[in-house]
């Protein structure tokens, strides 16, 4: 065997007195794609955090390709070729795919002294590296331009030509789509001919067992085990990552359904959907399933009042309803988790109090005035019904975790009573634990009688959870599959034609 | 125990500018026996009511995430339009004050109205408005100043109730209202919303325009508060007067920890921002600092407390 280009030994950080990491390790091997797992919180920010230099260990040793890592600031690392892809994308959208690619290194990577630059030059440059990668972008065209996907190839791009050794990848599969992540992976696959070595960071089983030859597990800052992919099955991975074991992620089938609560025909948006037609029952819970730009969110947007869509009738108990702000959605019963938590939502400077109680303070009030009492009483009972995590009620929300800023959304929308809730990828970037809270609480609102429309790029999700599921494509609905016609197959095949 | 301790610790460092301005008077009055008396601190509080109410006024509009540049106009036109009813034996003391305050809601409703139906950026809207405010002060005066007004009204801003100068009551009664609809009310959260992430605030069911129109509208009032009682000090309408006032309510709203980029601050930093620029102005003064030399202090403390603040926040 040949040596690791990576050797992580007993590293250790604690943040006043409170372990962050407490002995953790990993060996990484040339043309290796490593996942490291464990539910947030776990620690894989921080120890990520101090391989890219942001954050100094305050014990333990980094070996680089032979070299002990000391002391070294981020672009030093970058440099020596350890390289970060970042969840959120940093690029600059005005400038082109070629100029985004060598920002910041164009007098090495052109030895041009004089401070010219020859766009020309930088594209021919960008083109080929692009096409090595198999990566089909044309390099002249502006950032703004790609979806997420595409940024993040061109991130790779970027870390390719930058001679990484190392990539660490931070949930790329977060926000593209299922055909995209198989592109994706052709590209990881390439790398690794490559001997460039991947640590890989996602919530995804699927994806862990489809491209990754070795698993690291970490759990509240400690290092677990690291094993072979093939000596795993998802179910003894989450066993290792929560201390125990969920046996069924999706917990307890149905109860009965009531009358039709929401009624949409005929509902169109000229470029974005047409023709959309469905009922949800009280207590059912309704997926809508598709692949990314299929028209999900539009869909969920304009039945909340977000964007208008240009015809169709929505009922809400067998009464038209004309809806045009989303005050006026929240007045009529409906309730709209956004999949964007960050742009749309929570307050990032109010506290979770403030932001539980958002969408419902009126009823907090005495005429004009907040009744601060009445408020924290409701917001207690969300926090401890979602079993929100927070040092204080008074903490800020983003200060939370990420499964924790989703439980504070949901819990505003719940605050309001509603009667409809429509969740938009109401799982993103949230750990397993939290994950399985989220589905409990979902099934015991459908219990409750509240019709649930349940948007979801996660298969497994959709098909465990929903009770009917309408496939979306292009725009267009496909199918509305019950329960026992729906598999990953059926919806497959109607997503994608 | 380090939990309160580090929590304690970081409650001082949000009170620094209160420290600041604590430590300042402090030095002050042990250096010149002048500072520390009622009459100098009567005088102060005076001088600083009329900056301080349109601070309170911009602090609203801040923390929603907008600017409002037209303050210093619509003191002129408020003043100009109270003066032009308030000649002796005409109108009762209550037709001048109401039509002023009439002018400065209407202006400010206009700021909302446009901003929120147009999407023009405040900071446009509100040059424009500072302009047109401006020429309107003129139009209505005729380029003259008026003078001659009724000794009832004159006597809003000249007059003491107990000994303490009416200003310095209008403006604690005001600092109290605005606190109240900042901290206790539905309007005031709503506002750290709108200013903390607009669009999760649109998703919350908050009705955005409706709390934009609100704090225009407010600072609209606030500014006619300010034109009519400056016109009742001086005794007369100047169509010239309040100009760059605008600036200095910025400035006091900026040193009291109101970040522009909205969301965040209070009325009681707000408060001692406009009492910090007073006294320092006053202490200048009284140490014969020639006035030239004032703006360049002023400006140094308004950068010096906006670096401070963001150190503060960067250790965070």
């Amino acid at each position: 065997m040949t040596h690791p280009i990576l050797q992580i030994k007993n590293l250790t950080k604690s943040y006043s007195g409170i372990k962050a990491l407490d002995v953790v390790q990993l060996t990484l091997q040339k043309g290796e794609v490593h996942a490291l797992m464990g539910e947030n919180g776990a620690g894989k920010s921080t120890f990520m955090k101090i391989l890219i230099g942001l954050l100094s260990p305050d014990s333990g040793e980094i070996i680089f390709d032979g070299d002990l890592l000391k002391s070294k600031t981020v672009s030093e690392i970058s440099k020596m070729g350890i390289s970060m892809i970042h969840q959120e994308i940093l690029i600059i959208p005005e400038l082109t795919v070629a100029q985004n690619i060598f920002l910041g290194r164009e007098k090495e990577v052109f030895q041009n002294k004089t401070g010219w630059l020859n766009d020309k030059n930088i594209a021919l440059k960008a083109a080929d590296l692009l096409t090595q990668l198999g990566i089909e972008i044309d390099p002249k065209v502006k950032m703004k331009y790609l979806s997420v996907a595409q940024m993040q190839m061109v991130e790779i791009a970027k870390a390719v030509s930058n001679n990484a050794q190392v990539i660490i990848m931070d949930e790329p599969t977060s926000a593209i789509s299922d055909k995209e992540v198989s592109t994706l992976f052709k590209i990881i696959r390439e790398l690794k001919n490559k001997g460039v070595a991947i640590i890989y960071i996602s919530h995804k089983m699927d994806e862990i067992f489809e491209i990754c030859d070795t698993i690291t597990v970490l759990r509240d800052g400690k290092y677990i085990a690291t094993k072979s992919a093939s000596e795993l099955d998802k179910n003894s991975l989450i066993a290792m990552m929560v201390g125990r074991e969920i046996n069924n992620m999706f917990p307890g089938p149905l109860i009965q359904k009531g009358d039709v609560a929401l009624s949409i025909k005929n509902l169109g948006k000229k470029g974005k959907f047409s023709a959309i037609s469905f009922d949800v029952h009280a207590g059912e819970i309704f997926g809508i399933s598709g692949l990314m730009g299929a028209g999900r969110t539009e869909i969920a947007e304009a039945i909340y009042g977000l964007s208008k869509a240009d015809s169709g009738v929505i009922k809400i108990n067998g009464e038209e309803v004309d809806i045009t702000s989303p005050q006026d959605a929240v007045t009529k019963g409906i309730g709209y988790v956004s999949e964007d938590r960050k742009k749309l939502g929570f307050i990032p400077q109010l506290s979770v109090v403030q932001n539980l109680t958002l969408s419902s303070l009126s009823e907090h009030c005495r005429g004009i005035f907040i009744d601060n009492q009445k408020e924290i009483t409701a917001a207690d009972q969300m926090i401890n019904e979602l079993k929100i995590k927070a040092s204080s009620r008074n903490q800020k929300v983003t200060h939370l975790s990420g499964g924790n800023q989703q439980k504070v959304v949901i819990g505003k929308v719940l605050a309001a009573s509603p009667k409809i809730i429509i969740l938009d990828e109401p799982t993103r970037g949230v750990d397993v634990g939290a994950k399985f809270e989220i589905y409990k609480l979902i099934n015991n609102l459908a219990a409750e009688g509240i019709s649930i429309i349940m948007i979801s790029s996660e298969l497994p999700e959709i098909l465990g959870m929903s009770d009917r599921i309408l496939v979306l494509s292009k725009g267009i609905q496909k199918a509305i599959l019950s329960r026992e016609e729906a598999t990953a197959e059926s919806i497959m095949s109607y997503a994608v034609h | 125990m380090e939990n309160s301790f580090t929590s304690r610790f970081r409650n001082i460092g949000q009170y620094g500018i209160f420290l600041a301005f604590v430590m300042i008077c402090l030095v002050l009055a042990l250096s010149t026996p002048r500072f520390f008396t009622v009459s100098n601190l009567m005088n102060i509080g005076t001088q600083v009511s009329i900056n301080a109410l349109l601070a309170f006024g911009v602090t609203f509009v801040i923390i929603t995430g907008g600017i409002d540049l037209s303050l210093g106009s619509m003191v002129a036109v408020t003043g100009v339009l109270a003066a032009t009813f308030a000649h002796p034996d005409t109108y009762p003391l209550i037709v001048p004050v109401f039509i002023g305050l009439g002018g400065g809601l209407a202006i400010g409703a206009f700021n909302g109205l446009v901003i929120t139906k147009s999407k023009v950026p405040p900071f446009i809207v509100t040059l424009g408005t500072m302009t047109i405010g401006r020429g309107l002060a003129l139009i209505l005066s005729k380029g003259r100043p008026i003078s001659n007004l009724s000794d009832s009204f004159n006597f809003i801003g000249g007059s003491n109730l107990f000994g303490i100068p009416f200003p310095i009551i209008i403006l604690v009664f005001a600092f109290v209202i605005c606190s109240v609809i900042l901290n206790k009310t539905i309007l005031g959260r709503y506002m750290y919303a709108v200013g903390g992430n607009e669009p999760a605030a649109r998703a919350s069911g908050i009705h955005v325009n409706r709390v934009k129109m609100w704090v225009y509208t407010i600072c609209g009032l606030l500014s006619a508060v300010g034109g009519i009682l400056l016109t009742s000090r001086i005794t007369t309408g100047q169509p010239n007067a309040g100009a760059g006032f605008e600036l200095d309510a910025i400035a006091a709203a900026i040193i009291g920890g109101t970040s522009t980029s909205g969301g965040t601050g209070t009325m009681t930093g707000t408060l001692i921002g406009a009492l910090l620029i007073g006294v320092i102005s006053n202490s200048l003064d009284l140490l014969n600092v020639t006035s030239y030399y004032q703006q360049v202090v002023m400006g140094a403390i308004i950068i010096g407390a906006v670096v401070l603040d963001s150190m503060g926040k960067n250790k965070n």
